[in-house]
């Protein structure tokens, strides 16, 4: 124990000499939270489009009307040429083109069906999705004032199911309610990924392991003063973390944050574990580094903070089973915007605990003082 | 010899077709200053890694301090002092804390470590010195630091590799003077160097040639033996040999 003591010790002191690492740590919960939250989201916004308008009638000038009305379509430029809103799609001056054909109004007026053509950029699928979803349903209202204005046909409306939706948990849709909790946890794994392993190279890099290698230290003494320390800050930096997430963002907390806690207790354990093997099988902190990075993308990009696991292919979805921050993540929504309690998670919690099982001491048992 | 503390027999380390150490058999008595010579390359830092348990060996036999090279490393570390070639204590850390740190990690009491770090501060004149980093001072100082580290848990034996590597003579010389200091007081000395002048205070030498013992005695004896005026001669005519490195 006292031998952990001193290693401990002599960690720290380090840590807080390190006037690189310092701000980076201690600056970073706050930038990525604050900065990811806000910039990364599907709301749409700005959408600019091109009109192309051959009917020229006062019903086609009220559709544009509505659009740009709801402030998520602002009208970029028009022309009558459907070659030039192709063109202006291509040059990403707009994102897309909306055609009203020459007979719209009249169509109308005789009750016959009209039509109008959207055109939309679908490189980014997702947007694309999103702006067929906004544009469609500001058609459709538009469609029934016109009916409700006393059209000709019908004054009555349609029968048919009306769907009257309810949201659950995140009753506004609001984004930053789902991307806080999941960036929490992408700040948590960084530490753990990155600077304990990388600690280690470091020292080996600077040939300081050697002396401490031909020392008596046990194996779990120096692998307990290289985690322990950053097993701290982590913790630490969660703390900051949700305190911005309810005091910055208002994020609903209705679940226990000391289970919270508790579980990240576990979980860096797992991504520590990870670092820290990584360490043993590399020699520069270039190598931990990139390897490091390659798990860490892997990680965020499948773990469910962008997108849905559930919409992955099956392949994907039983590879999510190893991911850690897949786990985290899930519970951090869980129990924040859930209220989730012990019975809802306990299965994650078990599926983190396996993992530590089994990385930690396989990484432990990969670290060795004799090289052989 | 019954007293011998280390005992290396056949010790042989390869590195893939590589034979850093080809088959090394000699003994280390008990208070002696051992000189361990040989070009860079010959294979000295390879056999040192071995006796201090760092580096498992391919084959042969070695005991130190009367523990096995394979099986009991671990006792071996806590009857040995080591200096590496390589400057390796903290840089970011005062000396101070250097020394309270492997003053703890070797299980003196705080104490013992107050003691041992006062008396070593002021043997080396570096009270001054003891709030500042080790990175901000000259190399000398930092080798005589390492070394004085190194004996902080008076160590039966003390493995010193090329510890005077890029020092400046006067350095050197207090250097050595340091060395038998330790060596009076009944502590062996192993010590690698390729400066041959060195080789000349030790009580015996072995040279080192291509992974291989060529020549082991007294410096006297060797130069007695080869003809030779001094102990760099006796290196030139061996070395004149080898097939690796400069």
């Amino acid at each position: 124990m006292r031998t952990i003591k001193f290693l401990l010790q002599k960690e720290f002191l380090q840590i807080f000499r390190n006037r690189g690492m310092l701000p980076i740590i201690f600056f970073m919960p706050v930038i990525q939270l604050v900065v990811l939250s806000y910039a990364a989201t599907y709301e749409l916004k700005e959408v600019d489009f091109h009109l192309v308008d051959f009917d020229q009638s006062s019903t086609s000038r009220e559709l544009v009307a509505k659009l740009q009305a709801t402030g998520y379509f602002n009208l970029e430029s028009y022309s009558f040429s459907t070659e030039e809103g192709v063109r202006k799609l291509r040059q990403n001056k707009a994102n897309m083109v909306l055609t009203v054909p020459h007979n719209f109004s009249r169509n109308l007026q005789l009750g016959q069906p009209a039509d109008v053509q959207i055109a939309i950029d679908a490189v980014d699928g997702t947007t694309a999705g999103l702006i067929r979803g906004y544009t469609e349903s500001i058609i459709q209202d538009f469609n029934r004032e016109i009916q409700l204005a006393g059209g000709p046909i019908s004054q009555e409306r349609s029968p048919g199911m009306n769907i009257i939706p309810s949201f659950w948990y995140n009753a506004n849709l609001d984004y930053i309610n789902y991307m806080v909790p999941g960036i929490l946890v992408v700040l948590v794994s960084m530490i753990g990924m990155f600077l304990s392993g990388m600690n280690i190279v470091r020292e080996r890099e600077m040939g300081t392991i050697e002396q401490l290698n031909v020392t008596p230290i046990k194996r779990y003494q120096f692998i307990t003063g290289k985690l322990l320390p950053f097993w701290i800050i982590a913790l630490f930096e969660l703390a900051v973390g949700l305190a911005i997430a309810r005091f910055g963002f208002d994020i609903p907390f209705e679940g226990s944050v000391l289970l919270l806690f508790f579980v990240a207790g576990i979980y860096m354990l797992v991504v520590q574990g990870l670092g820290l093997f990584i360490s043993t099988i590399t020699h520069t902190q270039q190598q931990a580094m990139f390897i490091a990075w390659f798990f860490m993308v892997v990680f965020i990009l499948m773990g469910g903070l962008f997108t849905p696991v559930e919409s992955m292919p099956r392949w994907a979805q039983e590879l999510t089973l190893l991911n850690p921050i897949y786990y985290f993540i899930k519970i951090m929504r869980m129990v924040l915007l859930k209220g989730a309690g012990w019975t809802d998670i306990q299965h994650l919690i078990g599926g983190l605990a396996l993992m530590a099982a089994v990385i930690l001491p396989a990484a432990v048992f990969r670290y060795r003082k004799a090289s052989s | 010899m019954a007293d011998a503390i280390i005992r290396a027999d056949n010790l042989t380390r390869k590195f893939g077709d590589f034979t850093a150490v080809d088959h090394i058999s000699f003994e280390v008595q008990e208070g002696e200053i051992f000189g361990f010579l040989g070009a860079n390359g010959a294979g000295k830092t390879t056999a040192m890694r071995m006796l201090t348990g760092l580096l498992i060996p391919t084959s042969g036999d070695a005991e130190v301090a009367g523990f096995d090279v394979y099986s009991e490393h671990e006792q071996i570390k806590k009857q040995i002092g080591y200096m590496s070639q390589r400057f390796s204590l903290y840089e970011d850390l005062t000396v101070q804390e250097n020394i309270r740190l492997y003053g703890g990690i070797y299980g003196l009491s705080n104490k013992e470590i107050r003691q041992k770090s006062g008396a070593l501060l002021e043997t080396l004149g570096m009270q001054e010195m003891s709030k500042k980093k080790i990175g901000a001072l000259p190399l000398g100082w930092k080798q005589k630091l390492a070394f004085s580290v190194a004996l902080l848990h008076n160590p039966k034996i003390v493995f010193l590799d090329e510890p005077t590597g890029g020092v400046d003579p006067i350095t050197r010389r207090q250097f050595w003077e340091q060395i038998y200091k330790v060596a009076e007081e009944g502590t062996t000395v192993f010590v690698t160097t390729h400066y041959m002048d060195e080789a000349e205070y030790c009580n015996r030498v072995s040279i080192m040639v291509d992974g291989r013992i060529d020549a082991l005695g007294s410096p006297a004896g060797l130069k007695q033996r080869y003809r030779a005026d001094s102990i760099e001669e006796v290196f030139v005519q061996l070395a004149r040999g080898a097939q690796r490195g400069d």
